[in-house]
């Protein structure tokens, strides 16, 4: 099988938001660059995982994919049309392929709506399908998630967490979506509902070859669910590979750290710590050269005045870093 | 590691703790026993509404009143029951021998005092000094949890601080008179991964300066694997398993551990399918009366669902409620 054309692809994607002051004669006193030029795609039935800290425009990169946002600079390309110029009947064939679940199901899912109106709200809207078909297709989809149909009927307050984010995983298939964002799809569970929704969601992927963005902070998940993994820091994509290639072989310091902080799964595990100092700094005045230099323990002077260019170490394996 | 673990100094012995709500009593903790040595890290691990927080709370008598209230049991602290303490003497212990890190520092901070304040507030209840010696330990407190420019930062709001500030703030308020024991309640749930990592240091390094005793209240095995001498599994309101962290990791004997950490991806080495348990915990107002975790069991014959399970030992420290799990 040759590989199939990329059903997401982000090109050189900006959003800087201005931060202002005063309300009549608006002054911009300087620019949040949340996202700054980043590229990546997703082939169809693969998950790509964002992995950063806060603040670092994991979830502005999901909010301009979904078109919440405009960007400032570049283009998100969804089955080769750019979605921030669709209009019309292209713009809503646009919002039945590309869905989203959300980290909270507490928060997500209308506690005024019934679990039947929320899931088949994508497909009502879209208005395509009768009465009939609408009330099968949410019969099917909730099996699919493995609740039972005659729970439609329910408000989603008598629904566990672990049911909710089924009820919200559904809401989001419905429409069957060539793209779901996944944000923090399991943080808000419980430990032991994570592993079920997080092999509902690779089944899933499996039977219906859907894309999957996954946004997370947590690695084992990530090395789990992802197919590819790009790390981002204060709006750029400093490294991105395969799964295991970049978990068998991380190369930018920052994805190192990132690692060597991650908690281990057995008391045995002793992992090297790099230890990094201070914390995040504000994207509103970015460190020049490389943003990750004043934290970085192998920082060389070359690295405060130019910024890294993205190099190809191995096929797949992108580092944007001067050591290499 | 300097670390010396010493003798017990903090003693439970068949703790209740109920909740005696409009809808039933919620047996929060429902016969707890364990013991704290000096120096030693403990982990309690268990989902949310297993009632580890509820334990934390009643260790400081610190429980919503008058909803909840200890019903039996004692809890000795250096040899002295805390059950029978009134108010105003537990006043006088907490915070100077018992203290507690709580889990969210945005909301565990006052914003509209400085942190100077805060900590001087703490620092005051046991120190009857004059306002510039309590600035003097309160700068002192931020030096030893490293807030850099301590002398600055203590006029500042918890605004003017991160996340990661906010919550060695919060540390430096739990260690400032110099308690014997601490119980962390998720301390770094809400922190970003390698603010996590500095934090965890921090709290090993300031307890093998000053050989303190920690309990760990958590969901996650990855802090008990990299903190923890010995780890209580907490299931519906009862321990289920408690031994030394390399045995619970290598040899769990409880169903509900072996599945715990088996369905926790690791980012060490490559899964093929996760463990998932089927099913949701039982709501501690109507408990069945065998195991708690039968319905939710691959093992469970009909005698876990018609008694609860006697500990057995399984080794050395190491003891599991369960009727299959065997000893050695």
């Amino acid at each position: 099988m040759s590989p199939a054309a990329p059903v997401l692809q982000v090109q050189a994607l900006k959003k800087h938001f201005a931060v202002t002051q005063g309300v009549i004669w608006t002054k911009v006193l300087g620019w949040v660059k949340a996202v700054d030029g980043i590229s990546f795609s997703v082939p169809q039935g693969e998950t790509l995982a964002i992995v950063g800290e806060s603040g670092c425009g994991k979830t502005t990169t999901a909010k301009l994919i979904l078109r919440l946002e405009e960007p400032t600079e570049g283009q998100v390309l969804v089955d080769g049309l750019n979605i921030h110029t669709l209009k019309g009947t292209e713009l809503k064939e646009y919002r039945t392929i590309v869905q989203a679940v959300f980290q909270d199901p507490w928060s997500s899912l209308s506690p005024r709506m019934r679990v039947r109106d929320i899931v088949a709200e994508p497909i009502i809207i879209n208005g395509k399908l009768s009465s009939q078909e609408i009330k099968a297709r949410v019969a099917e989809t909730l099996e699919r998630v493995g609740l039972r149909p005659q729970q439609a009927a329910l408000y989603p307050h008598e629904f566990s967490g672990g049911q909710r984010q089924r009820i919200a995983v559904a809401s989001a298939l419905v429409s069957d979506p060539k793209l779901i964002i996944l944000d923090e799809p399991v943080s808000a569970l419980d430990v032991s509902i994570r592993a079920q929704i997080m092999n509902l969601l690779v089944d899933l992927q499996q039977d219906l070859r859907v894309s999957y963005v996954l946004i997370a902070h947590h690695l084992a998940t990530t090395r789990y669910m992802a197919h590819e993994v790009a790390v981002m820091y204060l709006g750029k994509i400093v490294e991105r590979a395969k799964t295991k290639e970049l978990f068998k072989n991380p190369l930018h310091p920052y994805t190192k750290a990132l690692f060597s902080a991650a908690l281990p799964a057995h008391p045995d595990i002793v992992r090297e710590e790099i230890v990094l100092q201070g914390e995040v700094p504000s994207p509103i005045n970015p460190p020049s050269g490389c943003r990750f230099h004043p934290r970085c323990p192998f920082a060389m002077p070359r690295c405060a005045q130019e910024e890294p260019k993205d190099q190809d170490m191995a096929p797949g394996h992108m580092v944007a870093c001067h050591l290499y | 590691m300097p670390r010396k673990i010493g003798e017990p100094i903090l003693e439970v012995d068949d703790l209740h703790t109920y909740c005696f709500t409009r809808w039933g009593t919620v047996k929060a903790v429902d016969g707890m026993s364990f013991s704290l040595r000096e120096g030693e890290a403990l982990g309690i691990v268990g989902e949310s509404g297993c009632g580890k927080t509820m334990t934390a709370l009643s260790l400081l008598k610190l429980l919503p009143r008058p909803v909840a209230r200890i019903i039996k049991g004692s809890i000795k602290l250096q040899g002295e029951d805390l059950v029978p303490k009134s108010e105003r003497e537990m006043r006088s212990i907490r915070g100077r021998r018992i203290s507690m890190i709580l889990q969210d520092p945005q909301t565990s901070l006052n914003p509209v005092f400085t942190i100077g304040n805060q900590l001087i507030e703490a620092i005051q209840i046991h120190h009857d000094e004059r306002r510039r010696s309590l600035v003097r330990r309160a700068i002192d407190g931020l030096k030893q949890v490293r807030v850099a420019a301590p002398e600055r930062r203590v006029d500042d709001y918890p605004h003017q601080m991160s996340g990661g500030m906010k919550q060695r703030v919060v540390g430096a308020i739990a260690i400032s008179c110099e308690p014997k024991v601490i119980i962390a309640d998720e301390p770094t749930t809400s922190l970003d991964v390698t603010i996590q990592a500095q934090y965890l240091r921090l709290l090993r390094e300031i307890q093998e300066a000053t050989n303190l005793s920690l309990i760990f209240i958590t969901h996650d095995f990855g802090i008990v694997a990299k903190m923890c001498d010995r780890v209580m599994v907490m299931y519906a309101g009862r321990v289920v398993e408690s031994g030394p962290v390399r045995d619970i990791f290598n040899r769990p004997a409880h169903p509900y551990t072996q599945a715990l950490l088996s369905s926790v991806p690791s980012m060490d080495e490559d899964v093929e399918r996760l463990y998932s348990i089927a099913g949701q915990p039982p709501g501690l107002w109507d408990l069945p009366i065998g195991c708690r975790f039968a319905a939710r069991c691959q093992f469970a014959e009909d005698r876990c669902r018609q008694q609860y399970p006697p500990a057995v030992t399984i080794g050395e420290g190491h003891t599991a409620s369960c009727w299959i799990a065997k000893g050695t």
